[in-house]
């Protein structure tokens, strides 16, 4: 029998709604939302958009943590014919301010959760108009120029049935953010087709079938996260989602309750899952686990295999603006556990020369190419930063490639082998860190007059971020006010570990500072005889 | 119940860990016994971790899987409470 495949990122939900409206779609605490209770409300979403005057093409923001409503929310954006935009609940209200202005939002999505943050960040929001609020009882109040609707009232009053839709597969599904080497967060934008590629290709190299249950333990507003529930959406299997890997303990129960088959993860997670291996912990049901956003060194695999002795283990890379590159196939995880794999289906990768734009030959390093319909159109409203990731191909006439900004090594066979970023972008935890975008905010606390952030090699979080400062004279500092000052302004990931404070700093002759030899200065100064300048204890 | 002269040790060696892994230099008053040290952004999901294995190393007992929950980690008096319970 001939099977279709979607040519819009919706049609996914509808198959599921017709084919078994009754099977579990999400698994979200206590609550179990069935295929065709996310269909019904996903359509009460569009309906309520489009009544309050949101039209084709206009931006949504999903500004939540993981949970029941987004995994609706999206596809009635969707529905609705808007793009929806997810931001980390973690983002604190400049940032978040910027993204909504970035991409003119004329609507959010939102918990009364965030309250704290939304009551500052609408008055600074010209273009927004209407912030749907999940747990809101009040209606009609107004912060700055956005009115609060009420999301489970409001959309409890709309009609239950399939909007009418007019875009088509080049029109735009989502904004995705990431942060970039100049400090500004950059949005990808990825139209229906890419994203329907991605969803198609990532399903058939996973093998999923209809039974696979996965869990989510990432934010949905990092792509990787986000599409464990598309992914879902496409076999029709059931996500348990969690808002978060806090506590892992009960977590690993539920996964073991719940039978669940796919087990997503970065570095990071799996150097925590270490703990519990220690403690014997055994996930026998985990039919496949998949790693990207850092590597996976040779113990974390061990880890792995260990705790999910079932399981063929995925090394994956990829980047936002393209979603993914490669995975390496489970067979070859014990041959080839340096490579991160070979380009997924639909999906050509070369390695090139940066300065001359040519491809070079096997296990030369170099620049690593993409060229696939997963390519992002483009960073919103930034041609500039755009120009420089998308770029004319150096033999196909005609066609742009995206250059990832990565430096790999390819082998004969076609196995990628990661070398080095080729910007200055710190990876904690699996999230990226702007360098640029911690500094300033450092920058902008009194009395810091140079500051220097870079990436410190960490068991436990792959890079860990270390922040070195020089004070004003007369000014003193200790680590926990500058970390506690970065949590009110960036995401917990981005706070700095580490914190030394000089006395001054290498400076280049057109006095930039110079960061290669920062850990070095710091100890060379200490060793020279001069007292290390010790930070005093507040009162 | 009256406080035991243990348990105020207690908490203030749990206070204290806190203060100089995670506030250090800031006021001692504005970490609140009963405050989320999740939402008011004192750990985050790697401090967590750190927090558990420094209690199974400095009361000596084991913390299991079922125990590692918000429940028992997630504020002082919450760990206070656990800490004492492992330790009656």
């Amino acid at each position: 029998m001939h099977v279709s495949i979607p040519t819009m990122l919706q049609e996914y939900l509808e198959r599921n709604a017709v084919k078994h409206p009754e099977k579990v779609a999400v698994i979200f605490k206590d609550r179990r939302e069935t295929w065709g209770g996310v269909h019904t409300l996903a359509n009460r979403v569009a309906h309520l958009l489009r009544d309050l005057g949101v039209a084709r093409g206009d931006r949504v923001v999903l500004y939540l943590d993981n949970n029941v409503e987004m995994c609706a929310a999206i596809w009635g954006i969707l529905r609705s014919d808007a793009i929806f935009s997810p931001i980390n609940a973690q983002t604190k209200v400049d940032k978040f301010v910027y993204m909504m202005n970035d991409c003119r939002a004329r609507a959010v999505i939102t918990d009364v959760a965030l309250a704290p943050m939304y009551e500052q960040a609408f008055s600074q929001t010209p273009h927004l108009k209407h912030a749907l609020v999940i747990g809101l009882e009040e209606e009609g109040r107004k912060v700055g120029g956005v009115e609060l609707v009420p999301f489970e009232k409001a959309t409890a009053a709309m009609k239950d049935t399939l909007p009418l839709s007019r875009n088509i597969p080049i029109d735009l599904a989502s904004i995705i953010y990431t942060s970039g080497s100049t400090g500004d967060p950059k949005g990808t934008m990825l139209t229906h087709h890419a994203m329907v590629s991605a969803t198609e290709s990532i399903t058939t190299y996973l093998e999923n079938k209809a039974d696979d249950i996965v869990v989510n333990l990432l934010p949905m507003s990092f792509d990787y996260g986000l599409y464990q529930w598309i992914n879902c959406n496409q076999f029709g299997g059931t996500l348990l989602l969690e808002p978060s890997f806090s506590y892992p303990g009960p977590i690993l129960k539920r996964i073991e309750a719940e039978k669940v088959t796919g087990l997503p993860v970065v570095p990071t997670i799996a150097s925590i899952l270490k703990q519990y291996e220690a403690k014997g912990l055994k996930l026998e049901g985990i039919q496949y686990v998949t790693n990207t956003a850092a590597a996976l060194s040779g113990s974390h695999i061990a880890t792995l295999q260990s705790i999910c002795p079932n399981a063929r283990i995925y090394s994956m890379y990829g980047l936002t603006e393209c979603k993914r590159v490669s995975y390496l196939p489970p067979s070859e995880i014990d041959k080839r556990p340096d490579s991160v794999g070979r380009a997924m289906p639909n999906l050509e990768v070369y390695i090139a020369n940066p300065a001359t734009g040519e491809r070079l030959p096997p296990n030369t390093p170099g620049e690593l190419v993409v060229r696939s319909p997963q390519v992002m159109k483009g960073y919103w409203d930034k041609p500039e930063a755009t120009a420089k990731r998308l770029k004319p191909s150096p033999d196909i006439p005609n066609e742009m490639h995206l250059w990832t900004g990565d430096t790999f090594k390819m082998d004969e066979d076609g196995y990628l082998y990661f070398v080095a970023r080729t910007d200055d972008i710190i990876k904690s935890r699996g999230e990226k860190v702007s360098p640029k975008e911690v500094e300033n905010t450092l920058y902008a606390i009194p009395g810091v007059v140079d500051a220097a952030v870079v990436g410190r090699a960490d068991e436990i979080l792959g890079q860990a971020v270390h922040a070195y400062l020089v004070l004003e004279d007369g000014v003193s500092m200790v680590s926990g006010q500058v970390q506690q000052t970065c949590a009110q302004k960036l995401e917990p990931f981005m706070v700095p570990k580490f914190v030394t404070f000089l006395t001054e700093m290498q400076k280049t002759t057109s006095n930039k500072i110079s960061k290669t030899n920062l850990e070095d200065f710091a100890k060379i100064y200490y060793a020279s005889g001069d007292k290390p300048w010790e930070p005093k204890r507040g009162k | 119940m009256l406080p035991t002269l243990m348990s105020t040790e207690l908490r203030e060696k749990v206070r204290g860990f806190i203060l100089e892994s995670y506030m250090a230099g800031l006021d001692p008053a504005s970490l609140k016994d009963d405050a989320s040290l999740e939402r008011s952004h004192i750990v985050d999901s790697a401090r967590v971790l750190e927090l558990i294995l420094h209690i199974e190393e400095t009361y000596g007992f084991e913390v299991t899987n079922d125990d590692a929950t918000p429940e028992n980690f997630d504020s002082v008096d919450a760990i206070v409470k656990y800490i004492a319970s492992k330790q009656s």
